[in-house]
């Protein structure tokens, strides 16, 4: 693979590894900060000493309860979101691909919709009953949308894959309207935060739940990145230079379906950085995707983890203000490049 | 005779060959515009009171302000399917044009920012002046829309290297989200939400004459622009590079489009709502007939366009009397199946 570096690589990984310290310290000072905030107020020294045991019951039950899981699922979510959003970029090759094209958030929502609809008194469910069947309903959209675009003997084209993506989404959205019109106010409200998405799973059973997929699913496509620059090629030549192409796009988009499926069920639709994470990595940093993979994880994360701090303060849901940070940012990056 | 085989056989071996179907486009403006007439006065004639077409025509040329029913046709139905029938047109040839210029299949009007734009302003005003009337909505609603186009438009054009479609689109995908989550903001913190998904999926149900009258010029202004710029779009469509070989002043022509798609798709999104499929739908039905030629498909996707937004609002009137089913949502689900057939039977790859 020699050829597709002919450009000199040393500055470009001089510049690689700044951008990944620089990502990992902010992501440390969100994590303080973030610590930091909430209805009890605590000082980063008080903070520290309570990660190291020392602090009061209080100051540990807020810390280890309740900040510490939201800041993990966070984290998670963004780095898995990002990395889907990322996966299917270069699987269907457009630049607008997320993981809302899947389907996964509209297939989300309208598992929501009926369950809201039929249980309007929502405290009665287990807190688990939502998130769980919020990822039924995005599997079933994304293996809808799959069935959908797989065709004997072609195999994926990508082209299908994200028309019929976004007209699947399309028609779950409009069931979506046409149930919501009948909800009441207050459930009404429930839905909209929902889909603008805000971090809803806050105990360490989500963390529980949500960590086998990322352990999994996120090695497993950092060590098949090249393949994905392969596919960025084209197919014919792809082929030629001998990857498995159908597989690889198989393989590639059940991971991001896995990915966004589990994230979206605890997260509502956070969409948004799956989209903008890994073009911002891109800008920065290139498009190898060796590379580009794990930074968009990262940036994701960072995102989401800043979203989620921001909107326990201003009480806005944390996926409006990935949008509000993120899409300004981008502009920025869009107008600046050449 | 010589000639004559000399021509047929020489034809084959045309350099660049654009796969065109004249006639199976005329055929589909022909009988698209029959069926468009046939579905307006089923429209009409039809509904909460069921008028017969005789009536139907002469409140239409003899109108007599005495009879219940004449009324009823000229301030509720006549307006009302005929703002459908523009909005229709318009929404699917802004959406062939994006679709066109930005070489991107799935582009349309959306992607502009003018949704986005128009709900911003609609969630303003929801939330800081409850109780606005109609026209005034209307008119807040273009300008969101404008706004959204030119922010997108502006930012496109301002950055290094020019307006490239990749460029277009992102910029277009990233400040509508960026609209969309300040409106859903406001929205969920004054608790206006439903009343907007109300509006916004209201579609053409209580539009005026007034209203009609305002956008007919515009309308059939922009529909003929796309009309005598279509060609320019297949040469765009086929990639800048090779307009730009063959002679074309690029920058210009695409401001041109630009305003046009804006004023086509920011008078629907303000009169109707957002309607969002059909930009996406007629294109691709319509380029699935009638091959790649511009000057083909936007006439027919304004025609298809019509017929699909009238005979939508005819059938979500009928469904269910008492209340009104979105017009988007009913296009989405007609919409949705039959697209996904299309998209599987075609063999070709968009790109």
């Amino acid at each position: 693979m020699n050829t597709l570096r002919s450009e000199p690589h040393n500055p470009k990984q001089a510049r690689a590894t700044v951008f990944f310290i620089t990502i990992a310290i902010l992501i440390a000072a969100v994590f303080i900060i973030s610590m930091n905030t909430g209805s009890l107020s605590m000082s980063p020294l008080d903070v520290i000493r309570t990660l190291f045991g020392q602090g009061t019951d209080q100051q540990k039950l807020a810390l280890f309860d309740f900040r510490l899981p939201r800041i993990v699922i966070s984290l998670l979510i963004g780095a898995g979101l990002a990395v889907s959003g990322c996966l299917l970029q270069g699987v269907v090759r457009n630049p607008i691909a997320d993981p809302g094209i899947l389907g996964v958030n509209a297939g989300a929502g309208v598992m929501v919709v009926l369950f809201i609809t039929y249980f309007p008194n929502k405290t009665i469910a287990p807190v688990w009953l939502l998130p769980c069947l919020a990822f039924i309903g995005a599997s079933l959209a994304a293996l809808l949308l799959v069935m959908l675009a797989y065709k004997k003997n072609i195999g994926l084209s990508p082209t299908k894959l994200i028309l019929s993506g976004i007209a699947v989404a399309a028609g779950l959205n409009a069931l979506m309207i046409v149930l919501t019109i009948q909800l009441d106010s207050d459930n009404y409200q429930f839905l909209a935060a929902f889909l603008a998405g805000s971090i809803w799973g806050t105990d360490w059973r989500f963390v529980v739940a949500l960590l086998p997929w990322l352990v999994i699913i996120l090695p497993f496509v950092f060590y098949k990145a090249r393949v994905l620059d392969l596919l960025n090629l084209g197919d014919h030549i792809a082929t030629g230079l001998g990857a498995p192409v159908q597989r690889a796009r198989l393989t590639f988009l059940a991971a991001a379906v896995a990915l966004a499926a589990s994230c979206v069920a605890v997260s509502g639709s956070i969409g948004f950085v799956g989209l903008i994470a890994p073009h911002i990595a891109r800008r920065l940093i290139g498009t190898t995707h060796k590379v580009l993979l794990p930074a968009s994880a990262l940036l994701g994360a960072l995102l989401v983890l800043i979203a989620d701090t921001l909107s326990r303060v201003i009480d806005i849901p944390a996926g409006l203000i990935v949008a509000m940070l993120g899409a300004p940012y981008f502009l920025y990056l869009l107008a600046k490049m050449r | 005779m010589d000639i004559s085989s000399k021509k047929g056989s020489s034809e084959p071996q045309h350099p660049i060959q654009i796969k065109s179907r004249p006639w199976a486009a005329m055929s589909i403006i022909l009988i698209g515009l029959l069926a468009l007439l046939l579905g307006l006065m089923l429209s009409v004639s039809f509904g909460a009171k069921d008028i017969d077409l005789a009536t139907v025509w002469s409140a239409i040329f003899r109108f007599n302000p005495d009879l219940t029913e004449h009324q009823v046709i000229h301030a509720l139905r006549l307006p009302r399917v005929l703002a459908g029938a523009m909005v229709g047109a318009s929404l699917a040839v802004a959406g062939a044009m994006m679709q066109g210029m930005t070489r991107n299949p799935l582009a349309d009007s959306g992607l502009l920012g003018l949704n986005a734009g128009a709900g911003l302003a609609l969630a303003l005003c929801f939330a800081f002046f409850p109780g606005l009337p109609f026209l005034s909505l209307m008119l807040f609603s273009f300008l969101g829309a404008t706004l959204g186009g030119v922010l997108i438009f502006g930012i496109g054009s301002i950055s290094m290297g020019g307006l490239t479609p990749m460029r277009l689109t992102l910029a277009g995908a990233a400040i509508s989200a960026l609209l969309l989550a300040f409106s859903q903001g406001i929205a969920l913190h004054y608790r206006v939400g439903q009343s907007m998904t109300f509006w916004y999926a209201g579609g053409v149900a209580g539009t005026r004459w007034d209203q009609v009258e305002l956008m007919f010029p515009w309308i059939i202004g922009g529909l003929i622009g796309a009309m005598l710029l279509s060609r320019f779009i297949t040469l765009l469509s086929f990639g800048e590079e090779f307009a730009v070989g063959l002679g074309m002043r690029v920058l210009p022509i695409k401001i041109a489009l630009f305003f046009i798609v804006l004023m086509l798709a920011g008078i629907s999104v303000a009169v109707a709502g957002v309607i969002g499929f059909i930009g996406l739908l007629i294109p691709h039905l319509t380029r699935a007939l009638v091959g790649v030629d511009y000057r083909w498909i936007i006439p027919c996707s304004a025609v298809l366009g019509a017929l699909l937004v009238v005979a939508a609002d005819f059938g979500a009137r009928m469904i269910n009397m008492s209340f009104e089913t979105p017009v988007g949502a009913l296009i989405a689900l007609i919409g949705v199946p039959f697209f996904l057939y299309l998209v599987r039977k075609e063999r070709r790859e968009l790109t």
